[in-house]
């Protein structure tokens, strides 16, 4: 008897689970970060609905300090697959001056990205926001249903969550109330990798080791494309070869010396890797314990 | 002793290991265990033994000022989850965790020992293909062991593991193991548990847990970790009659209709025919599309589209089914889990969610409920928060459902409280009631409750006697078996339509190695049959004579 292998089971899980979002919701969104697990949830929303179009918008919370890079990838994965994408940008917030090293990295995300996403799907009336987080991730997600229920201020009570037997989700929600839907729950960062591999699915170069120009500061390698980005006196960029293990906004992620140019090559250099990808990411530095109260907030 | 299969180092050639990744199976286990048997820690012993944990995580538990057990690492802190549990020093939900080894995936539902939290335990069981049950060495069997095992059995995992923890603590002594041992047999085999293993280990010295251990020689098993690596994953949907709940129509254009859904269990080519449920109106399959090309076979469980050779009106909620079709139901007993807050009322209307069908629904009688510290029956009119019984529920539209015992998800059902939209219970058919009998062609379900199998085969090679002697065995027990000796398609779609078990003389190789004497031959098929879940074991999960 032939059987599945484990990465055909993640995916027909996850199909399964879109096709569910886009029948049981009247209005469904799938958020698109631009970075590599949202490429493996289009990939997926594309095989759920074939030989169909994808039934719902892309969302994209743009902070305007994303690389240059992922707005060009966003743009051309859009036009090319033919699906409608929506940008959301908190203009109040920057034309205000937001940025991390005035309001730190904590109160920036706040209003760049929580706040800008509550108000997109606000404005969009959005009853469901389709998200690529995994439980890998952080301690704090080990928990996280697939259909995890918001309240009306868009927050998420850890005390509240409904449980969740066999694929049988319960998508019913008050006016107002929303669902965040996590079609990769089960998904490790590894599986991710193989099925981008696997499946030959674009992803953005920055993912890639190249030299690229950044600010060197002990580990730290800090992208300068933001001209806001403070130098230290006499600070220079170097060329460093690097790569993103994730991606975010550019004062933000931290990048890795890396020689990993290729997908097998980057596979390799995460079986080798004994630090979990959220690390890379400075947003994480706060105090132990930090994912979790952001997440109250209504963070994804 | 056997090399370490985890820390071997060797040259690693990554073209070889995405190849391996990508033939590597994933097997879903829940462990259960009362509060300290050592739960937190033996997950933590895999997760970090396996070398599946961040630096910057052993870090972050170095440092973390809640840290129980001071000096040591306490592997424990590893899965602790949210901040209001960490203050609390326990876990109180369902938590997923990840990790592989060379051989397979590993996705772990980590469930609490708390009696109050029978919900949590019921939600990890639900999806799992093997529990693993702890015992305290120095506690033995315990009320809470009964009812873990009780549970996870209830919830239909076919594979248990008991591991006796804390060998350390009595002196790595093979008689406490031995007599945990004999007396926990005793209660699997009450509640018809289909296959099981017993390892002795010490979760915080690591004994047996990953590597295979010196302090207790007598043991001549692998490793708990081998062992879940190489066991042999019962998937009985595979086996079972082909069910495919329609989650959603596909019609870019005019030209093409197809069905969207997940293969619930059996599988379907091309050209088979097929019934759409709830018409009963039959056709064929034409072609199953997917975005990577149109397969020749589709089997549980690949999401799919279905196209069909004539056209008939098939919406969300629908089933598409072969043959042996399951019973449409209005009225069915089911064993219940009550998860909410709010008692079951029989006076309230309820959702109820089955496959991908949401109708309305009453609890219409609480027939028993389960005392959790006897695991006995008890009259009872109501089930509170984390409460087990035996319900009869009614439904406005007719579902389309196989009992829970043959078919993990055609049986299984959500019921939700339409005032504050919580799940309020968790449902595993168990009768379908006989008012849905009597009216229109005998279906799958009605069949497999009377002989107490679904259709199927077993091959007993060349050995006539073995095939006349499991005939009787069948037979007295009362279900139907068939000796076939020509086995072709034909003879299997009708050995399965009118479910019978065939028993196949022929060349082929049967399932297990089969003993010389033709009576132990039969019986050592009798178990097969039975713990592969193709044969229903005689005692019920509950039984009420209490375990
Ligand atoms: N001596 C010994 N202690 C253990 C063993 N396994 C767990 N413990 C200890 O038992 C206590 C409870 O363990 P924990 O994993 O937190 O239990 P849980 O409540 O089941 O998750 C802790 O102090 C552990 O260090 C074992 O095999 N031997």
């Amino acid at each position: 008897m032939p059987s599945l292998s484990h990465l055909q089971r993640l995916e027909a899980e996850s199909i399964h689970i879109l096709r569910e979002v886009a029948s049981e919701f009247q209005r469904p969104v799938m958020l698109y970060s631009i970075g590599k697990d949202s490429s493996v949830m289009l990939r997926l929303a594309q095989k759920a609905f074939y030989p169909g179009r994808i039934p719902f918008p892309l969302l994209h919370i743009d902070t305007t300090y994303k690389f240059r890079e992922m707005i060009k990838f966003r743009d051309e994965q859009a036009a090319r697959l033919g699906v409608k994408l929506i940008v959301h940008t908190n203009r109040e917030a920057i034309e205000n001056g937001a940025n991390p090293f005035v309001l730190g990295t904590t109160r920036c995300c706040q209003l760049l990205k929580t706040q800008a996403l509550l108000d997109a799907l606000r404005e969009g009336g959005f009853d469901a926001a389709i998200g690529g987080a995994r439980r890998d991730e952080e301690k704090s997600r080990a928990k996280e249903r697939v259909f995890s229920v918001r309240d009306t201020a868009g927050q998420w009570d850890p005390k509240n969550q409904r449980p969740e037997l066999w694929n049988l989700y319960n998508s019913r929600i008050r006016p107002g109330e929303s669902i965040r839907v996590f079609p990769l729950s089960n998904w490790t960062e590894l599986d991710v990798w193989q099925y981008i591999h696997v499946e030959r699915i674009p992803i953005v170069p920055l993912y890639f080791a190249k030299e690229r120009p950044m600010l060197v500061r002990g580990d730290s390698l800090i992208s300068t494309e933001q001209p806001f980005v403070p130098r230290l006196p006499g600070e220079e960029p170097k060329l460093v070869r690097c790569r993103m293990r994730s991606l975010g906004c550019s004062p933000c992620t931290g990048a890795i010396r890396s020689d990993a140019d290729t997908l097998p090559k980057i596979i390799e250099e995460l079986i080798s890797f004994r630090r979990s990808e959220r690390e890379n990411r400075v947003i994480d530095h706060d105090q132990d314990g930090s994912m979790e109260l952001k997440k109250r907030e209504g963070y994804f | 002793m056997a090399a370490d299969p985890v820390c071997v180092e060797r040259r690693f050639d990554v073209e070889q290991f995405l190849a391996e990744e990508q033939r590597k199976d994933l097997l879903r286990f829940t462990t259960a265990g009362s509060v300290d048997d050592g739960k937190s820690t033996l997950i933590g012993r895999l997760l970090y033994d396996s070398r599946s944990v961040y630096e910057d995580q052993i870090h972050a538990i170095r440092k973390s000022t809640v840290n129980r057990s001071a000096g040591d690492l306490d592997l424990s802190l590893l899965t602790d989850g949210l901040r209001a549990e960490r203050e609390q020093g326990i876990t109180i939900d369902v938590a997923y965790r990840y990790f592989a080894t060379a051989k397979r995936k590993f996705i772990i539902a980590d469930t609490p020992g708390h009696e109050q939290y029978t919900r949590n335990m019921a939600t990890g069981a639900s999806t799992a293909d093997l529990a693993i049950i702890l015992i305290d060495a120095r506690n033995g069997v315990q009320a809470q062991s009964r009812r873990h095992a009780y549970i996870a059995a209830l919830l239909g995992i076919p594979q248990f593991v008991i591991a006796v923890n804390k060998m350390d603590l009595v002196g790595y002594d093979q008689n406490v193991f031995h007599s945990i041992r004999e007396e926990f047999t005793g209660v699997l085999r009450k509640l018809g548990v289909g296959a099981w293993w017993f390892v002795p280990i010490s979760a915080l010295k690591g004994d047996n847990v990953v590597r295979r251990s010196g302090a207790m020689p007598w043991f001549d098993g692998p490793s708990l970790l081998e062992y879940l690596e190489t066991v042999e994953i019962a998937r009985l949907e595979e086996r079972r009659p082909f069910r495919f709940p329609v989650q959603r129509v596909i019609r870019p254009d005019q030209g093409f209709r197809g069905y969207a859904g997940q293969v619930a269990s059996g599988s379907i080519r091309p050209g088979d025919e097929v019934f759409v449920l709830p018409s009963g109106r039959s056709t064929r399959i034409k072609s199953i599309e997917t975005f990577d090309g149109p397969l020749t076979r589709a089997f549980a469980p690949m999401s799919v589209t279905l196209t069909l050779e004539d056209e008939i009106d098939v919406s969300r909620g629908d089933m598409i089914v072969a043959a042996d079709r399951p019973a449409p139901v209005k009225t069915f007993d089911a064993h219940a889990v009550w998860l909410s807050e709010r008692p079951l009322d029989p006076a309230r209307p309820y959702l109820l969610k089955h496959t991908t069908q949401t109708v309305h629904a009453r609890v219409r009688s609480v027939d028993h409920r389960i005392n959790l510290q006897t695991l006995e029956r008890e009259p009872s009119r109501m089930l509170e928060l984390n409460g087990i019984g035996q319900v009869r529920v009614e439904t406005t539209r007719p579902i389309f459902a196989d009992p829970y015992k043959d078919n993990r998800v055609t049986g299984a059902a959500i019921l939700i409280d339409p005032e504050t939209n919580a799940t309020a219970g968790a449902l595993m058919i168990s009768r379908i009631a006989h008012d849905a009998h009597g009216a229109g062609p005998v279906t799958a379900a009605e069949r497999s409750a009377r002989y107490g199998h679904p259709g199927g085969a077993v091959r007993v090679g060349l050995r006539e006697g073995v095939a006349l002697l499991l005939e009787r065995r069948l037979f007295d027990r009362g279900a139907l078996p068939l000796i076939v000796r020509e086995w072709n398609s034909a003879v299997e779609s009708a050995a399965r339509a009118v479910g019978a078990l065939a028993i196949i003389v022929d060349s082929g190789a049967p399932p297990i190695e089969l003993p010389r004497s033709d009576e132990a031959a039969a019986e050592a098929l009798l178990s097969w049959l039975q713990s592969s879940g193709m044969l229903r074991n005689e005692f019920e999960v509950t039984g009420g004579e209490g375990i």
